[in-house]
């Protein structure tokens, strides 16, 4: 049976009110705060070892993002951590507490499909967390060009806006999934325990039980380990199933646009260097690089959606 | 009866095994208070949720305004305002916030926009707190402001679930003035509750729910009739000499099923439409002198109880007085 009337009428209403929900919410307080420090951080932990090591990299810029100095880690791994956090604790309660606060079915009732109310809210989640990079990135780049001395060129330019873009997808795979959990469990605390739970599981256990798990489906070979070299197949699956994590995929595609000396992402063979020129790769070439990467974070936050989409469509109105 | 504006034809919804809502019939015409009433978990929200395509429909068919609630969905829910139990709005958001929210939903033109607000809040009192936060309302001014929404859609049918559950009585008694009012404006009220007596007064027709299935429908006294027997119980407090026969004589008015003597001088009569002239004037032909004279309309809450002693009694099926 095919429905009738615009699935769009009222995102307008929903993506505006959220919005505004989240811009006046205490979270966005917190947010801002993080904003601000980490940007401070970025600049402080690039500035002094950018000065010390590369005097003449044509992408000096672009070393506020990915330069680290220990124990502090570099800034692209600061917001490979806070994005996930930054995301759950915008969806985690988005539908359930429509619920909690009984205003799902007068809601609905009005003349607008459920189509409208998840997805304003995503966009307006998604917009949230977009602004805040946008900030971000502004401070960073102006704090940079002042410390540094160093105009940006507009290659680096364009680089760091598309891990911008890059990291934006990241974070709709983490706010389509716990967005999903909101609508699957009435209680938020479940959710947000939930979302927060398989975040840990997969930045700090995954990494740990992959090798194992690679070791079984791939069982070593002998004559690798005789030479204390990795097993061709084993390091496949290591990577293969180190990259259903979000945050491998996010790193990867990363470090291609943001370090032109990228070629390659995974493991690399000794023939596949040979006779390859050392040096920055063109952008379009780095783009290629981190396209699969970008495209699985695409892909995970569309296949979220829309399961989240498809659980909420068959939800009882009615709590 | 004019044309009607909601039919409901073999509607049925399930609940894996169970059916929630049972084939059931019926039809509201426009400008009519009708209500479905029933103890809780009989039905009546899933029948609203149907019409308004918030659940879907199992089998039957269901036509809101000629819409097909299912198929388009949008236009019935333009021209129809729902109030559910338990109403809740935005707590940090102020009564106008949540009413513009909803006004932006609809569609409503910005320019009309804050006036049709302040017309609804005046209308349901609510105009003094228009500014303030949700948070500090009580159920009852929520509810209203429930109310002041279908107000502000200028909604063609009013749907309120359960619109006085929770509330005292003196706000009960202003909420169903407040529904009566709709009505004079020409909006068509449907109304769930399982406060059969509370709704009483203000429904044209009601639908008992039991069990997912509709039992009785038809305005009260109609219902009184068919399953009390008479839909009138006249009380007369009257002294006359002794054997003028007041028994008899009240016995006589055409109408009159029934006459019991209660105690001395206290009669009930039970009939079928409004005697209290008849009662009075027979009185007055004894001689006799009238001290009291008092028509009861039958309770629903005893009609609904008399037809499930009648069905046990008798085993017999649903009745349909509409």
């Amino acid at each position: 049976m095919r429905r009738e009337g615009s699935p769009w009428q009222g995102l307008g209403p929903v993506m505006l009110k959220e919005l505004a929900d989240h811009f006046s919410s205490a979270r966005m307080r917190v947010l801002e705060l993080l904003i601000v420090l980490t940007a401070g951080a970025a600049v402080f932990i690039a500035v002094g070892r950018v000065r010390e090591l590369v005097a003449e990299d044509p992408f000096v810029l672009l070393k506020l993002f990915t330069v680290d100095r220990a124990p502090l880690p570099s800034f692209f791994l600061i917001l490979g951590i806070l994005i996930p956090l930054m995301a759950i604790g915008l969806g985690f309660d988005s539908i359930n507490s429509e619920h909690n606060r009984r205003t799902m079915s007068r809601v609905l009732a009005q003349p607008i499909y459920r189509d409208a109310l998840l997805a304003g809210k995503f966009l307006a989640a998604l917009a949230t967390i977009g602004v805040s990079l946008l900030s971000m990135w502004l401070l960073i780049v102006g704090l940079g060009v002042y410390v540094l001395g160093v105009p940006p060129s507009g290659e680096e330019i364009a680089r760091s806006l598309l891990f911008l873009v890059v990291t934006l997808f990241y974070a709709g795979v983490w706010l389509a999934l716990s967005m999903l959990l909101s609508i699957v469990f009435r209680s938020a605390a479940t959710a947000a325990l939930v979302a927060l739970g398989l975040w840990l599981f997969l930045t700090l256990l995954w990494p740990m039980l992959v090798p194992t798990i690679a070791e079984w489906i791939a069982p070593p070979d002998i004559r690798y380990q005789m030479l204390g070299l990795q097993t061709p197949a084993t390091y496949e699956w290591t990577t293969i199933l180190l990259r259903l994590s979000p945050g491998t995929l996010f790193s990867e595609a990363v470090v291609a646009l943001l370090n032109p000396q990228t070629r390659a992402v995974g493991p690399i063979y000794l023939e596949q260097l040979q006779g390859a020129v050392v040096g920055p790769l063109p952008l379009r070439e780095s783009l290629l690089v981190a396209w699969p990467q970008a495209v699985g974070l695409i892909a995970g936050t569309i296949v979220l959606f829309v399961a989240g989409y498809i659980v909420f469509q068959r939800q009882e109105v009615r709590a | 009866m004019s044309e009607p504006v909601i039919t409901a034809r073999g509607l049925t919804k399930h609940y894996g095994d169970i059916a929630a809502v049972d084939k059931i019939d019926f039809s509201v015409a426009k400008g009519e208070i009708f209500g479905l009433l029933g103890p809780n978990g009989a039905g009546k929200t899933t029948t609203i949720l149907m019409m308004l395509g918030l659940t879907e429909v199992s089998d039957g068919e269901v036509r809101v305004l000629g819409h097909d609630p299912m198929r388009n969905p949008l236009a019935v829910k333009r021209r129809v305002g729902y109030m559910p139990d338990s109403v809740g709005f935005y707590d940090n958001m102020t009564a106008v916030e949540n009413l513009t929210y909803t006004a932006r939903l609809i569609g409503i033109p910005p320019a009309e926009r804050e006036q049709r607000i302040r017309a609804a809040l005046a209308r349901v009192r609510l105009l003094d707190v228009a500014n303030k936060k949700v948070r500090t309302f009580s159920h009852g001014m929520k509810r209203r402001l429930g109310l002041a929404e279908i107000v502000m859609k200028r909604a063609e049918i009013a749907i309120l679930d359960e619109p006085t559950s929770g509330l005292d009585p003196q706000s009960t008694a202003e909420f169903l003035d407040m529904i009566e009012e709709l009505k004079r404006e020409g909006v068509t009220v449907l109304l769930s509750s399982h406060l059969l007596d509370q709704v009483q007064r203000v429904c044209d027709r009601v639908a008992l729910f039991q069990k997912g299935q509709i039992v009785l429908m038809g305005s009260v006294t109609e219902l009184a009739r068919q399953v009390i027997g008479g839909g009138f119980v006249v009380e007369v407090e009257a002294k006359a000499a002794e054997g003028t026969g007041l028994d008899a004589r009240f016995g006589a008015i055409p109408g009159v099923l029934s006459v019991e003597r209660v105690s001395d001088g206290r009669y009930r009569l039970t009939a079928d439409r409004d005697v209290r002239p008849e009662a009075a004037r027979a009185v007055v032909a004894a001689n006799g002198s009238l001290y009291q004279l008092q028509v009861e309309v039958p309770s629903l809450d005893v009609i609904y109880r008399r037809f499930f002693e009648n069905q046990a009694a008798t085993g017999q099926g649903v009745r349909d007085a509409a």
